[in-house]
This record gives C-alpha cells, structure tokens and sequence, in this order.
C-alpha cells in the first residue's frame, strides 16, 4: 500500500450522453490531511462527493476508480456499502436542521452509528456517544445526550453531526460546506474541532469560501465545469493561482484587512450548464485570457517550477505573489 | 451628511414572550438600540445570530411594533402613522431579504412581480419605473419579463428582488443578509449592483450582515451588535483599523482571511470567545462579560454605558481606551 489513504483516479458522473456532470477527478490524501474540493454552484463538487460515498442519484452512471486504503469505493452494491458507509467514509452537510432527525435524541443518533457497525453492548454505546460530544465540544454532554435537535443552537448541531461522523472511526470524512451556515465565530471553532479531530483519517471539504480553505486545507482541488481546472498545495494555489478562474475566485472575495475602492473584480458570465458544455476549455467564455487555441480542451499538467497542477493553456505567473517568472520556473 | 437623518431609531426595544421548560419569559431581542441612517447612506450592522439586528432590521421596515422607543423616517413616527400614512410611507421604506427562493412568488411571472408594487399602491403605470427600465437597472435582459422565478439562477432571482424594491424609488432599504446564500462570483456581482444603484438612486441601506469584508467594503458607518445591544458604533474604517470594544476585537480576529497565516490567530480568538449565551440568561453586568477575556468584577455588575470613544465611535466597554485582546 502506498501512503496515499485516498486515491481517486478520473472519477465521472454521467447522467446520458451530452450529459457528463463529472468529467475527470483526480485526487489524492494521505492519512491526516485535508483536501478542499472549490468551485462554483453547479461545477460538480458535491455530486462527486456524493459518488464517492455510493449516493449519487439513482441515473447517474458512475466510472472511475477511488481507493481507501485499498479498497475500492466505486461500484458497490447496496449492501456493501452499508458496511462502507459509516465505517470507512461518511460524511458531514451544510445544514444540520434537515440531516439530524428531528425525533430522536441526539446521543440516540450517535449510538445508531455504533450499533449498525458492530458496537452491540448499549451501555458501552452510550458511554462513548457522551464522550464524543464531549470530545466535539458539547458542554454537558451527558444532559445534552438526551437533547433532540431542535433544543440545540446551529453550531450545536453541527459538532453533533460531527460526532456522528466520527462515530464509527471513519478513514474518510466527506464534509459538505459544513460550516456555511454559521456565524464566524462558530465557524472558526468548528474548523478547529474538524481539524484536531479527524487526525487519523482523510478529509474531502467541499467549500466555495477561500477563507475557509485557507483555515483547513492541505491540499486544495478547484473544479470548474465537472473538471479539475488546477490542484496542488494550499500555499501554492492561494498565493500563486495558476488558473485564471482561480485568481479570479480569489480576486472576488474583498479583504477584511484592507480598505478596497472601486468594484469588486467579478467574473462575468456563468458556469456552462449541463448539455452546454463542449469539447474546449469550459471557462473560455468567461475567461479575460481565452484565444482560438482554447476551443481545445487543456490537459490536467505540472506547472512549471511548482507543485501544482494546471489545465490552462496560458497559465498565470505569481499573481498576487513577490516571485518573479524567472523564480517560479527555475 | 444632513442634520436630521432619513431614518433614526431611539431607544428601540423588543420583547417577545417565550415558552420554555420553567414557564413563560420575557426575550429582549433588541435593547434600547439609537440608530440613525443619513439619506444616501449605508450602515451596516454586524454580530453573530441572535444578536438582533434582524430584529431591528424589521423595526425600521414598521413590520413590528416596538416594544418601548420610536422609529422616525423623516421625523415622522411610523408607529403612530394612521394605517393609511403608513401604507404610503412604505413605498419608501423597502426590503431585500437574504433567500430570493422564498421571497419571490413563484407562480407569477417577472413582469407581474415588478408591477405589483405599483399596482398594490395604487399607483397608475405609467408613472411607474416601467418593467423594461427595472430590468434593465438591474443588468437583467428585458427577455426576463415573461419568465418565472424558478427559471432564474440565485443570482438573477436577487437581482428580481433589487428591482421590486427599488420599483416605486424607494429613500431607505434594509438589506438583511441580501448576498449571503450566492456564490463569491455572483456575490461580487450582486454588492456592485447594489453599491451603483445606492450611488444612482441616492439610497440608503441598512445593510445587515455577518459578512464582515462585505461590510468594511459597502458600509459608511458600522453598529455592532452583541445579545440585543449595540455594543460599538462608528465610521466603518476607524471601527476596522481600531476596534475599541473587545467583542468587535475577536470577532475581526474570527474573521476568515482567504490567504495563509491567519490560523493560529483566528483560532484562538474562537477559543476565547467560547459559546454564546441565551439571549434569555443575559449576564449581569456588561452583556459580554462572560465572554470576555479583560472581564472582572465591574464588568460583572455594572452595565457599561455606551459612551464616546474618540474619532467618532461609540462603545459600550469600562476598557475601551485600553481593551485589546486579539493582538
């Protein structure tokens, strides 16, 4: 085995011909790190997350191959993914309120983890869901255990997702904008508990917020159209975006630290919907950079003097970095 | 700046009573709260859920009563308008809410939700915004008339819900979170718009919003917000450069920054602050006490009065001239 716990290998989602959703993801952790999946509404992140936990719609047709610690995720049967579910990957969502069910108690939801995965002895079951909300920063956690949902504040909710997540020991924790829905505050704490927590595994978040990303990831994924459009280290991709939809993510977030006149960059235009998307680089109607030879689609390929990945054909150099070309390609 | 502003709140208190476990309570959700809006000026106000600047929001709009303290546009009371001059005066007082899915309906055309303001006002047409002209303030092609809202993306749809506030030229809108659920490309979209058409049409906004970049960006003056209370006020860039209260401190500090070497920093301001309190235990004493790291034994009985600080702010902190716990 080598040390990559997850190995996703061109992972596609189709829904018919014309009709590619995902077309080509390509990532990879190590025990411990985390990947941010970025991209706009619609580009294909949260349908792959959803393939790689075996919940992608019923006529999405699934190839590829994604491996955790060996095993590979894609093309299970129900049952087999039951065992998978929980137990090696499972997943966190943006809104706590319609993941929890609102009729059973919190500790009882934790509990339900560890009884489908093998955890027979109740008492034992409901001694670790306490300190798995202790350990997510619940305070009171004995009390808290016998709360419903609705008696809890968002980010309440969200660590008791979290716990949940956690329950089973999972290698891969699939987190889904976990934390758009809270304040700044909450959000901050949650990142921390995300982070400290999941140690021994592999994370996949899945975030539009560069903020966010630049608090949590390791490695960092941008995905434009159901394709990767760049991918590589968190500084690299935040300091030296390589790809003009990159930069101009990045461009379009105003900085709380610094005073900004004039408009806000913006990136005109929108993604290309499904059954509008062809053969050429899917960003060239919007992008300031695109020429003729963009009506053929670039190859996912090293950047040079870099860590990263770039599908561009005219790839930025340092933007927003004090490196010079000369620097970044020696 | 004018001498009497556009829209200003005075002692503006809201209780609603509460079931809970140990009977019936009273929630203040909005505290005593001064608050004025110049013509053509944006105010933001910023704090986490729960903190009542929604609540306020819907104060200024005259869609609830308060509790105690008056809500004047243009020196006029709104809460003691007959209910004919106050249906008048809500053509000028116009909202834009953060979900365009919900606040749309959805069985009407474009063109037919543009013109319900006017027709709902009893307004002829023709000496209306036309729907073309709307459409067109809010950078939508006049094709969008005869579409409904679900064939609209969220970014279109908000731009819709701009164009019926701002249908019968409105002087103040309250925008409640109006960016918050679109994508960072329509976003920036989106804040351009409303930063021209607040140029354009000489607005006013009440910008509420717990997107703090957001705001050091749109907003002239900026009110924080902490269980109910303002706890700090002033000229948005002095309130970002040198924050008196140590509440705006942490909360800056929490801030997500999109480039590296914020972690440690943003993370420890999280930790400090730890969990917020029901809006119905508010502590004794200064409302952020329990959170507080400079907190001590005055903090924890005396109420500190929100008083001037210097360079036109306003804090409610017996530290302010020395409080700094996020450096």
């Amino acid at each position: 085995m080598n040390d990559m716990l997850l190995d996703v290998r061109d992972l596609r989602v189709s829904f018919g011909p014309g009709k590619d959703a995902v077309t080509g993801l390509t990532l990879r952790a190590r025990r411990g790190e985390t990947v941010a999946l970025v991209g706009e509404s619609g580009c294909g992140k949260t349908l792959s997350a959803l393939a790689l936990a075996g919940l992608q719609p019923r006529e999405a047709a699934v190839s590829g191959s994604a491996e955790l610690g060996g095993v590979q995720l894609l093309g299970r049967t129900e049952r087999q993914l039951r065992r998978i579910r929980g137990n090696l990957v499972s997943m966190v969502f943006q809104d706590a309120s319609t993941a929890l069910n609102p009729l059973m108690t919190v500790g009882a939801q934790i509990e339900e983890v560890m009884a489908i995965h093998g955890t027979h002895d109740r008492r034992a079951r409901r001694k670790r869901s306490v300190e798995l909300l202790a350990a997510v920063g619940v305070p009171d956690a004995a009390n808290r255990a016998r709360s419903h949902p609705h008696q809890l504040s968002g980010g309440m909710r969200q660590r008791v997702m979290i716990a949940i997540a956690l329950a089973g020991s999972p290698d891969l924790v699939i987190a889904d904008e976990p934390t758009t829905a809270l304040d700044v505050t909450v959000q901050a704490q949650v990142l921390a508990l995300l982070r400290e927590s999941t140690r021994d595994a592999a994370v996949l978040f899945i975030t539009h917020d560069m903020g966010v990303v630049a608090e949590i990831a390791d490695q960092v994924v941008v995905m434009y159209a159901g394709t990767v459009v760049e991918s590589g280290p968190i500084a690299e991709v935040l300091e030296r975006p390589h790809h003009p939809y990159t930069a101009a993510l990045l461009a379009s977030v105003p900085d709380p630290d610094v005073p900004q006149a004039g408009e806000l960059p913006t990136i005109p235009g929108r993604v290309p919907p499904l059954g509008e998307r062809d053969a050429g680089c899917p960003f060239r109607d919007r992008c300031p950079k695109s020429q003729d030879r963009c009506r053929e689609r670039p190859p996912l390929g090293p950047v040079a003097g870099g860590e990263s990945a770039v599908a561009c054909w005219y790839p930025e150099h340092g933007e927003g970095s004090s490196r010079t070309v000369e620097e970044a390609t020696r | 700046m004018t001498t009497t502003p556009l829209v200003e709140a005075r002692g503006l208190t809201k209780r609603y009573p509460v079931r809970t476990r140990t009977g019936k309570r009273i929630l203040t959700a909005v505290d005593a709260v001064d608050i004025a809006v110049a013509a053509g000026q944006i105010v933001a106000v910023v704090g986490e859920s729960g903190c009542g600047k929604s609540t306020t929001g819907r104060l200024l709009l005259a869609l609830e009563r308060p509790s105690e303290g008056t809500v004047t546009l243009q020196g006029r009371d709104l809460n003691r308008l007959s209910a004919a001059e106050l249906r008048r005066s809500r053509r000028d007082i116009q909202p834009i809410f953060q979900d365009p899915y919900d606040s749309l309906n959805g069985r009407m055309r474009i063109r037919q939700i543009l013109s319900e303001p006017a027709r709902v006002h009893g307004i002829d047409p023709a000496k209306a915004r036309s729907v073309h002209d709307l459409l067109d303030l809010v950078n939508l092609s006049p094709d969008y008339a005869e579409r409904y809202p679900h064939e609209l993306s969220g970014g279109q749809r908000q731009r819709v819900a701009i164009a019926r506030a701002i249908a019968l030229d409105p002087k103040f809108v309250v925008c409640d979170e109006a960016v918050s659920a679109l994508d960072v490309s329509v976003q920036a979209q989106v804040v351009n718009l409303l930063r021209r058409l607040q140029r354009e049409l000489g607005l006013a906004y009440l910008f509420i919003s717990h997107d703090l970049a957001l705001v050091r960006y749109l907003a002239h003056e900026t009110a924080v917000m902490y269980l109910g209370k303002i706890v700090e006020q002033g000229p948005t860039e002095t309130l970002f450069t040198d924050p008196r209260h140590p509440y705006t401190q942490l909360l800056l500090a929490a801030v997500p920054r999109p480039h590296l070497g914020s972690r440690l920093r943003r993370a420890e301001a999280a930790v400090a602050m730890g969990d917020l309190p029901s809006p119905l235990d508010r502590p004794a004493g200064c409302v952020f006490s329990t959170r507080c790291p400079l907190a001590d034994d005055r903090c924890r009985t005396e109420e500190p009065a929100l008083r001037p600080v210097g360079n036109g702010r306003t804090a409610a902190c017996h530290y302010a001239e020395t409080a700094d716990v996020a450096a």
